[in-house]
């Protein structure tokens, strides 16, 4: 049998073996091919509806063939983007000149030297007419490491069908998660939530402690040493929503699992009430009712609203994210890629991904131009919003004060206001001297 | 029938006994190994030796300048760290009871492809599928299967919205499920290969004897097959101390599911703390060694009798 079988399809196999290597050699021999010409840029993207591949076409061309922009995608979640980031920065990669990169892991990457540092020349152009927070995010140590590319916060999404049978108004002054968590409790609805140990959770946890008006940590340039305030009031009453929201009927049944996508198909079911996501929602929900994936009258159904406050009277801080563009320490063509990120990050380039991915722009004057605001009626919302963002823990151990905390406060259902905040403080502590595992 | 409690003493092998001929083979043996032996130092012993020089920094990837020599420090971290512990038994609980419940499983199925009258190939392919399929593969199937959103588990038994992966012990029930039904075939493989080298006339000897066909199973096939089930034993159980593409898959870890492989990972290439994730690492490859030694000097499985030249 075995031999028969390698007789038949000896020969065959040979030659496709032949033309695999013909083929790798050709495609190695035509890279080298680029390297004489023009240089070629290489862009490592998140994944995206193929709006920045566009994006790399269109300047690319406009370049006047100085330069070519490809697009490599990273992989899917942010923490597995960075992963793959880092390494091939450590390992001194000299085809990374452009990264798409979470705001969060700048900080790291800078510090570690990964990142060219735009000059003080340049640093206007990406700087000015941009969301604060966005600057603030892609700065380490008074330098300027990202070129802010999109913007995003989370809003407060809810069945307005739900919310008048409750009879509450999400977008009142004085409405907060206690009354949201009462509300949806009362109309046998639900509240959706990231709750899955994963970044997503951080950004929740993170955002009910800034909105309460407290920190997870500050003083982050002193790197491992840095101040712990988790365990303090903002802390607990963080733990406390976390807490209620958890243990009431208003969770869902896979609160602890739950990431952006999950809680979506939540707000979509028939326990459908409120939800805390991105802004990509309103873009989802309208392809999908269009595809007949759920039902056609949700997107007229839904509504938006300022994120939750934690107190009434007191401003909700929302959560921020996005993508700033960093530029590889070791690229060949450095002076390029700063061209290239400039083209990228242009008024109408940022304007056209916003059309494009449904992704926010990175400059409020975006968000008053009347094609967005035709296809985005809450684009003052997310602009106000934007604005008064509050940044995760800025710091070159990131991974770690995340990992920390989704570590002590996973699952949302075990988290008590009297002893997580004050156990995740020291669990930070432990982890940034390395004196306990993650 | 008493003949048949024992099985037939293989004969004895002793270094004073060995002819000129064996010793001349033995040589042979020796030079035609050698150069696997070298290419597998190459390729093991470096790593392995850089892996343990780096264990002993605090260092990492993303602050290159702040490394420093701490000796065993990371090794007193991990074994005092509650977390290493509560892996260890994860492991350890995982890899009981797959390899327990395989064998029995393994063993059924060895049988029937062993005794399939017709229909023999399409048997033994329909039973090998499973293990034609690459982990991660079969680990999304098993996760969208008794995922709350996209699962039929729940409706086919009435669960209503139980949530799977929300819980330690179902958490672990479901990744061992699908490491069961990924694994089995290969353990069945490996006793199929030792009952087609019980030779057929002591069950024949057996039957005349008047052995029942439960009699002939445990005293003539499973003695005479030890050595293909230790084998089966121990490469099963190497592989599944080692789980993590189930556990990457459906839980990341979470719930208290995560093995010593996922902790290392975890410390290494997530937290890039290159020097703990080593640690962590040599402690795993400490582990592995501990568990082979114990199967190769404890139940004195002599890998070189699978191979059925006794």
């Amino acid at each position: 049998m075995v031999e028969r079988a390698r007789k038949r399809y000896g020969g065959r196999g040979r030659v496709a073996r032949g033309a695999a290597a013909l083929a790798l050699l050709a495609s190695g021999l035509a890279a080298c091919g680029g390297e004489g010409g023009t240089p070629t840029l290489r862009w490592y993207i998140n994944p995206d509806s193929g709006g920045q591949a566009k994006l790399a076409a269109s300047c690319t061309k406009a370049s006047g063939g100085k330069y070519r922009i490809e697009t490599s995608v990273l992989p899917n979640d942010a923490t597995q983007q960075r992963e793959q980031l880092v390494r091939r920065l450590a390992a001194k990669d000299s085809g990374l000149d452009i990264m798409s990169l979470d705001p969060v892991f700048v900080a790291e990457a800078a510090n570690a030297g990964f990142l060219r540092p735009f000059t003080d020349a340049e640093r206007p152009q990406f700087t000015q007419g941009v969301f604060p927070p966005a600057v603030e995010n892609s700065t380490w140590e008074g330098k300027l490491y990202g070129a802010p590319f999109w913007a995003n916060t989370q809003l407060l999404w809810y069945r307005k069908s739900v919310a008048r049978k409750a009879g509450v108004d999400p977008s009142a002054a004085d409405f907060t998660w206690d009354k949201m968590i009462d509300a949806a409790v009362r109309t046998g609805s639900t509240v959706g939530v990231q709750g899955n140990r994963y970044e997503g959770y951080m950004v929740w946890v993170n955002a009910l402690i800034a909105s309460a008006g407290g920190k997870i940590i500050s003083a982050a340039e002193r790197g491992d040493e840095a101040a712990i305030d988790i365990d303090s009031p903002a802390g607990r009453q963080a733990a406390t929503i976390i807490a209620k929201l958890a243990r009431s009927k208003a969770a869902g049944p896979t609160i602890a699992t739950d990431d952006e996508e999950a809680a979506r198909s939540l707000l979509n079911g028939a326990r459908g009430g409120f939800m805390v996501n991105w802004g990509y929602i309103w873009r989802a929900e309208n392809g999908d009712a269009k595809d007949g994936v759920i039902d056609k009258s949700i997107p007229g159904d839904l509504g938006w609203a300022p994120y939750p406050k934690v107190a009434a009277g007191q401003d909700s801080k929302p959560p921020f994210g996005g993508i700033e563009l960093g530029i590889g320490a070791y690229g060949k063509h450095k002076d390029h890629a700063v061209e290239a990120v400039r083209c990228i990050t242009s008024t109408p380039n940022m304007k056209f991904y916003m059309l494009d991915s449904g992704n926010p722009a990175a400059r409020p004057e975006i968000f008053d131009d009347p094609d967005v605001v035709k296809e985005f009626p809450m684009a003052p919302l997310i602009r106000d919003s934007i604005n008064r963002a509050a940044p995760r823990p800025i710091t070159p151990y990131y991974t770690d004060v995340s990992g920390a905390v989704q570590s002590r406060w996973h699952p949302p259902a075990s988290v008590d206001p009297s002893s997580t905040p004050r156990r995740s403080g020291e669990f930070v502590r432990q982890v940034l001297r390395d004196e306990a595992l993650l | 029938m008493t003949t048949m409690d024992k099985a037939p003493a293989p004969p004895a092998r002793g270094r004073a006994q060995i002819s000129d001929r064996g010793r001349a083979e033995r040589r042979l043996g020796l030079i035609l190994a050698a150069p696997a032996v070298v290419v597998m130092l190459l390729v093991t012993a470096y790593p392995l030796l850089n892996a343990l020089w780096l264990s002993l920094f605090s260092y990492r990837l993303t602050a290159p300048d702040d490394r420093e020599f701490v000796w065993f420090a990371n090794y007193a971290t991990a074994l005092s760290d509650g977390l290493f512990w509560s892996d260890v038994f994860t492991t350890f609980l995982i890899t009981a009871i797959t390899v327990g419940v395989e064998l029995v499983i393994g063993f059924g199925l060895a049988l029937v492809m062993h005794r399939a009258v017709f229909g023999r190939r399409t048997v033994r392919t329909a039973i090998l599928v499973p293990y034609g399929f690459v982990t991660v593969i079969s680990a999304f199937a098993w996760f969208f299967a008794f995922d709350l959103a996209s699962g039929f588990v729940n409706p086919w038994f009435g669960l209503g919205d139980h949530a799977w992966f929300s819980g330690r012990w179902s958490s672990l029930f479901v990744i061992i499920l699908s490491e069961i039904w990924k694994t089995t075939p290969f353990v069945s493989l490996l006793l199929l290969a030792g009952l087609a080298q019980v030779p057929g006339d002591l069950g024949e000897a057996a039957t005349v004897d008047g052995a029942t066909a439960w009699q002939r199973l445990w005293r003539v096939t499973v003695p005479n097959m030890k050595a293909a089930i230790m084998v089966a034993v121990l490469f099963r159980a190497l592989d599944a101390w080692r789980i993590f593409d189930n556990i990457f898959i459906m839980t990341r870890g979470q719930e208290g599911t995560e093995s010593l492989s996922f902790l290392t990972y975890r410390q290494g290439i997530e937290r890039t703390s290159i020097g703990m994730g080593n640690a962590v690492g040599v402690l795993l490859f400490l582990s592995v060694l501990v568990i082979a030694a114990v199967f190769i000097k404890g139940f004195r499985v002599d890998l070189s009798r699978v191979r059925g030249d006794r």
